[in-house]
């Protein structure tokens, strides 16, 4: 067998015993390297599992699927298109609307009916990225790509089975539920594995993969609309359409699950894998620190101020100038909202690599301060100049998208390698949060100032003052991110645990 | 990433075939994405 697919538990040395006998704790405190005790390593020298601390000795390990670990010579450009193949993929998600007229018709269905199955997708999203961050961290990112496959693929052949017996439920369950499953753990899949490939660019590498979320829906949205077209828009010819996606994207996400591979491990000096540098800690302890729920925040103002424009995009341009002697008709509007799409998908890549450069705290400075400042401009002088509105509506679009790109990076920065799966993975309910809540202010206060007889741009001008709000919010809390208590730290925890053994 | 090899060493030229072919496997299909996104923002300008 091959020496790199040798992943299989490694032993080191008791270094708690070290301890016990009186001498120093080295590897307590920040900025230094970690090798927990007594814990069974991955190829590349991370801890499996807590489950057999503090027993001192070896507890073997369930694990589905090993980690696969790169042979020498392995490119590091090798994994991102392994990542973005899952990407592009699951980000159809944002492309459902394109079923959407069709099922009605076919089905009969209502309008708040046919969103369901996507809706229900990103609730599975949120759900199984947090819930699944942990098995991901410990099976891999090869197994997270075959589960994150083989659910969003069967998603869509369930649909096609739903579409062709006209069952709705099916649709609903197996796009939903089966497919948003896949979306979740497809999301965080390659996440952990690109940050450790490039640590020099760990911005740009979460960037690149990020960034593919949004351009799934690109590619989808005009595919799948032409595959109606052909196969027509009864149920026979949904079904084939879902059919072809499923088939499709299997084929398509396989290159992931085929290329993807973790880093080979330096051997220290002492022949054993070389132990992770600086802070390291635990997915459970992060969700005890102030600085997870200060990024959740960070996270969840960001995503809701980008979502609040996003959402309701198409009528807000033509709101906006239905008054003036230039205004935005429906065409126009949807060329809108597709360069929107274009200032997501390039502010995931551009926003998150500029983070390489001028540090994560600072780009989240720009996302929240200038994210504001752009909302006060198109509250002030939106409606009185189209370009100024289109510029700002495209920065703070641009925001959005870096605000998902760069929250990696950033939670590497704060918490390390070692699990920032799963931490990533819970950190995404923000998203599922702000998923509701943008959504609601933008649209519940548009209806309660059109009910109150306001037209045009004063339909949004409380909403934007919210989203200021909400962005200031997000400033201070990213403000109030520190470095994390050394209490927190993986080493901390276990030597804590050897003295109460003791 | 300290501890690790993150590929950085010369890679064979077998594999740098696989590269190019996986860049253009998830390259392709962008593409055709950004050609549409770009049809469509015309319309912004135009209708």
């Amino acid at each position: 067998m091959h020496r790199g697919r040798e992943s299989a538990t490694v032993m080191i040395r008791h270094r708690a015993t070290a301890h016990r006998n009186g001498r120093s704790r080295p590897f307590i405190g920040r900025k230094r390297p970690f090798v927990a005790p007594c814990l069974p390593l991955t190829a590349y020298g991370r801890p499996l599992s807590f489950g057999s601390f503090p027993t001192g000795r070896p507890v073997p390990i369930v694990r589905i699927m090993s980690p696969p670990v790169a042979p020498p010579g392995w490119s590091r450009w090798l994994v991102p298109p392994a990542a973005l193949s899952v990407h592009l993929s699951i980000g159809q998600a944002y492309a459902w609307s394109v079923f959407k007229p069709a099922l009605e018709s076919a089905l009969g269905l209502s309008g708040t009916q046919s969103a369901l199955p996507f809706q229900l997708a990103i609730v599975m999203l949120g759900l199984s990225a947090a819930f699944g961050g942990t098995l991901v961290e410990r099976n891999g990112p090869r197994w997270a790509m075959t589960v994150s496959l083989v659910c969003f693929s069967s998603g869509f052949l369930l649909s096609a089975l739903g579409a062709w017996t006209e069952q709705y439920w099916l649709i609903v369950f197996g796009y939903g539920f089966v497919g948003g499953i896949g979306l979740g753990i497809g999301y965080i899949s390659p996440v952990s594995t690109l940050m450790k490939w490039f640590p020099d660019r760990p911005g740009m590498a979460t960037g690149i993969a990020i960034m593919g979320f949004g351009g799934g829906a690109l590619i989808a949205s005009p595919w799948s609309a032409q595959m109606l077209e052909s196969f027509g828009a009864d149920s026979g010819g949904i079904a084939q359409a879902f059919l072809v996606h499923g088939l499709a994207y299997a084929v398509f996400m396989s290159l992931g699950v085929f290329l993807i591979r973790v880093p080979r491990p330096a051997a220290s000096t002492d022949g054993g894998p070389a132990p992770l540098e600086g802070v390291q800690v635990s997915a459970n302890s992060a969700l005890r620190t102030p600085q997870f729920w200060f990024l959740w925040i960070v996270l969840c103002m960001n995503v809701t101020a980008g979502i609040g424009i996003l959402e309701k995009a198409a009528p807000m341009i033509q709101d906006f100038f239905a008054d003036t002697s230039a205004p935005v008709s429906v065409s126009a509007a949807a060329g809108f909202v597709a360069l929107l799409s274009a200032a997501n998908m390039a502010g995931r890549l551009g926003w998150s690599s500029t983070s390489d450069l001028i540090g994560r705290k600072n780009i989240y400075r720009v996302y929240l301060g200038v994210g504001a400042l752009m909302y006060a401009l198109i509250a002030w002088f939106g409606d009185s100049s189209k370009p100024l509105f289109i510029v700002c509506a495209l920065v703070v679009l641009s925001f959005y998208g870096g605000g998902f790109a760069t929250i990696p990076a950033y939670l590497k920065d704060m918490f390390g390698t070692y699990q920032v799966g799963a931490i990533h993975g819970r950190l995404l309910t923000a998203w599922s949060t702000a998923g509701v809540l943008g959504p609601l202010i933008v649209n519940w206060i548009a209806d309660r100032q059109e009910a109150a007889g306001k037209t045009g741009a004063n339909l949004y001008g409380l909403s934007m003052w919210i989203m200021i709000g909400l962005l200031v919010v997000g400033f201070v809390a990213n403000e109030l991110v520190r470095p994390v208590h050394a209490r927190h730290h993986v080493a901390a925890e276990q030597e804590e645990a050897v003295d109460v053994r003791q | 990433m300290s501890g690790s090899d993150t590929g950085r060493d010369s890679t064979p030229a077998g594999r740098q075939g696989l590269i190019v072919v996986s860049w253009i496997w998830v390259g392709a299909p962008l593409a055709y994405g950004l050609y549409e996104l770009v049809r469509k923002v015309t319309q912004l300008f135009t209708g």
